[in-house]
């Protein structure tokens, strides 16, 4: 049935860039959540001419299309539904530097740690650097405007992002923003921007070059009790210091990345905070001296700054593969995003265990601390019979308790399919609406993404062809997530 | 899903129960209320178009609702001018990054403008300092956009839209602003100097305004970085100087490559202050400008409008496309 799209797009690309083989659409049924569809045609275009070509097939043939990047979404966000045109961006990794403007134009595919590797030469970095970074691509930081641990003093994905070239989900071409100080009209680009494809394709981004700092100060202070922790990080915040990042981690998380890279993490500790400061070597200096005094304040037992930069990065090493690490512990993790005001991390830490060991779980806490954005990983394996209810169960009530504390539901993962019950928790109708104007404006037809972040009946006549039924076969071989 | 896609309802505390937010609402009315729009310090009352005879204008509430410092977040009524929030703030020594705009100006009414002071080298442009905004849109209702938090990625991001939206798609009532700590040290130096040079030399300065000839550079951090940043400064020429220079009438968007290659001649020169590093020019610009938008940009914009004010009954005359370059500003 897709043969005249097949070989239009051939035509238009290229025949080995445009797939339609049984395994590529299985390959890219799913992203790194544990959710599962269908990809119809999948293609790989170079350019934005061939971008416009795929979107301008799609629509000849009244297919919803799908953008992609690297797949490392958590949210199932670039999981596609009822076999659309999937759109990877992958082959598209065209880096320029402009310093005159100091921005660098990237193609959608570049990868976040390819780019901070290119502009390093040049003294420069961008600063969003999520813990997929090795793998994630630009086109997805700006589709999920990402964060990262850096993003505490930095600021998320949209801070850094100054222009951006979209085809739009009508085919046409628009830039977004704009690299003079104050473009016409209203901020497209700010609405674009987290919009999780669901508002055309970024086919060039202008990101900001934000200079490396002359100094940089690493620390890992060590508490018995996860609460010590918790308090120290509001303490650092309270007395003034905003260092670049905030991490914590609690025991369980410690000893299973321990485990996996020999970091040089204390694994008797019941929790760790990483912080790093930068920027001229006064400030660090001082706020080194008043992170440390904070944190001792706070009994912690030992307060280590980095020696050198070898041992620097090693602390970093351990956070960024943490994920990876949870696979020694059990087969399936599935982990909420939710952001909390600083002052409520303890209570909401506490709730968060109290609730996994409720429902008899573990529950591994390690995530951005500073901000309050908690990534609670309740481990699993899928294969034990019963335990997806008592994961969705949990998964509920932190997903509450973090709204009742005056939270949000996503800090820098994004909805998705995955959170999308939650959100008429957040909001209520008006809001919604107005969200779903606002993705409206830009695709009128819903054709860009379709079914993604606002949840059924945000609008009139939305989402009505995605019934229960569709929604049960999203899921991957019974796996709840 | 076994969560489903069921209708959970919001929970309690995002309804809008306060009474002083609901009264503004009632006040704006819904969509057979007629043309409005809201007053606030009248600083940038021209930008983007004048205000249509006929529109009922009416005041945003005013005061500060929630101030945490521990969290760095302050949750303030629209009508609260920039004086109110600096003195709620400057006791805990905390300050928002609306920095070098008119003190009378109210918080949602800069906002609306959406133009950044002349601190945006260094604080990046106000949009960022917004976390939350609850409006009246066009059919009087009140509606959240954003959350509380200072991070935060749930749903579309309407706030963005609204900065620079010159109240046009919806009317802000309350906000919740991101906070910044006072820095310990601050210097203001001026002289003679290449401000690409300089710039190139410097960490992260706060501004640096350039008018052809002079240079002044604002510098704030701890007092040993400002020590040392300063005598880079004075080996390029630079004296202390109370302060920045005034600001011409008049405001100009280049792109920030543009100051660096553009050399005045005499007769151009102090007839401009620009933004070296950000692009924005105060006063009268002889060089570049940057072009208009594309077409599809332009359509987006209308759309939006369209469906956030199918009545037009927002701010009518006012337009956030209307070229900004030339116009007078604030000063």
């Amino acid at each position: 049935m897709d043969g005249t799209l097949v070989a239009e797009l051939s035509a238009s690309l290229s025949p080995d860039r445009v797939h339609n083989d049984h395994l590529e659409q299985v390959l890219y049924g799913r992203d790194a959540s544990l959710m599962r569809g269908d990809a119809g045609v999948v293609c790989f275009p170079l350019t934005t001419a061939e971008v416009q070509a795929c979107v301008r097939a799609a629509l000849r043939h009244d297919r919803a299309i799908v953008p992609r990047g690297s797949g490392t979404g958590l949210a199932g966000g670039a999981v596609p539904l009822e076999q659309p045109l999937l759109i990877v961006t992958t082959k598209m990794t065209g880096i320029e530097v402009d310093l005159d403007n100091r921005v660098v134009w990237v193609q959608p595919g570049v990868i976040n740690l390819d780019l901070t590797r290119h502009l390093k030469p040049l003294g420069f970095h961008f600063a969003p650097d999520p813990s997929s970074q090795q793998s994630c691509s630009l086109g997805g930081n700006v589709a999920n405007n990402s964060g990262g641990p850096h993003c505490l003093a930095y600021g998320v994905t949209s801070a850094h992002v100054v222009a951006i070239e979209v085809v739009l989900p009508n085919g046409e071409l628009a830039v977004l923003g704009g690299l003079g100080a104050d473009p016409a009209g209203v901020d497209l680009r700010g609405a674009f921007v987290g919009s999780e494809g669901c508002m055309g394709i970024a086919t060039r981004i202008a990101v900001r070059l934000t200079p490396n700092p002359p100094a940089v100060a690493t620390l890992l202070a060590d508490f018995v009790e996860p609460a010590q922790a918790a308090a120290a990080v509001s303490a650092i915040i309270a007395a003034g210091v905003v260092p670049a990042a905030i991490e914590m981690m609690d025991q369980r998380i410690t000893q299973a990345v321990e485990a996996f890279v020999g970091a040089g993490y204390p694994t008797d500790a019941g929790a760790i905070v990483l912080v790093e400061v930068d920027g001229l070597p006064g400030g660090v200096a001082f706020e080194t001296e008043k992170v440390r005094e904070v944190c001792m304040a706070q009994g912690a037992r030992s307060v280590r700054v980095a020696a050198d930069e070898a041992e620097r990065m090693l602390l970093w090493k351990g956070r960024k593969t943490a994920f990876g690490a949870v696979a020694r512990v059990k087969p399936n993790y599935y982990l909420h995003d939710t952001v909390v005001p600083r002052t409520k991390l303890l209570d909401v830490l506490r709730q968060v265990y109290a609730i996994a060991d409720r429902h008899d779980l573990i529950v591994m806490n390690v995530f951005h601390a500073g901000d309050g954005n908690l990534h609670p990983l309740l481990v699993f394996d899928a294969r034990e019979p019963g335990i997806l209810d008592r994961v969705h169960a949990a998964g509920e009530e932190i997903v509450r308790a973090s709204l009742e504390a005056g939270g949000v539901l996503s800090g820098e993962h994004g909805i998705g399919l995955e959170k999308q019950p939650f959100m008429a928790l957040q909001f209520t109708q008006p809001d919604l609406d107005a969200q779903a104007r606002l993705r409206d404006a830009f695709d009128p037809d819903g054709r860009c993404n379709p079914a993604k972040v606002l949840p059924a009946g945000s609008r009139c006549g939305d989402l009505a062809h995605l019934d229960a039924h569709h929604r049960e076969r999203l899921l991957a071989d019974g796996v709840w997530v | 899903m076994s969560a489903g896609p069921g209708p959970l309802a919001p929970l309690p505390d995002r309804v809008v129960r306060d009474p002083v937010l609901l009264a503004f609402a009632d006040e704006v009315g819904g969509v057979d209320a007629g043309p409005v729009a809201v007053e606030g310090g009248r600083t940038q009352w021209e930008l983007g178009g004048r205000s249509e005879p006929g529109t009922r204008l009416v005041r945003a509430p005013a005061g500060v609702v929630a101030f945490e410092p521990a969290e760095m977040t302050i949750q303030v009524r629209a009508g609260t001018t920039l004086d109110e929030l600096d003195a709620a703030l400057e006791p805990a020594g905390q300050r928002v990054a609306l920095q070098g705009l008119p003190r009378a100006a109210t918080v949602g009414g800069v906002l609306c403008v959406g133009l950044s002071g002349p601190t945006r080298l260094g604080h990046g442009h106000i949009r960022e300092t917004l976390l939350q905004t609850r409006y009246v849109s066009s059919e009087g209702l009140l509606v959240t956009a954003g959350g509380p938090t200072v991070k935060n990625v749930t749903g579309f991001d309407l706030c963005r839209v609204l900065v620079g939206s010159y109240g046009t798609l919806g009317l802000l009532a309350e906000v919740t602003l991101r906070t910044r700590p006072r820095p310990q040290a601050t210097a203001w130096l001026a002289g003679p100097a290449d401000p690409a040079d300089l710039f190139d030399r410097l960490y992260r300065p706060m501004s640096l305004l350039w008018d052809g000839e002079t240079v002044w550079l604002h510098l704030e951090g701890y007092p040993e970085d400002v020590a040392v940043q300063t005598a880079i400064a004075l080996e390029a020429g630079l004296q202390p100087m109370a302060g920045p220079p005034p600001l011409p009438t008049g405001r100009h968007s280049v792109e920030p490559g543009v100051l660096r290659r553009f050399r005045p001649d005499r007769a151009q020169r102090s007839g401009f202050v620009a933004e070296f590093g950000v692009g924005v020019v105060h006063g009268e610009w002889p060089g570049p400008t940057q072009g208009t938008p594309d077409a599809s940009v332009v359509t987006l914009n209308r759309r939006l409008k369209q469906l956030f004010d199918p009545t037009g009954r927002l701010n009518p005359g006012r337009d956030p496309l209307a070229p900004s370059n030339g116009k007078a500003d604030h000063r």
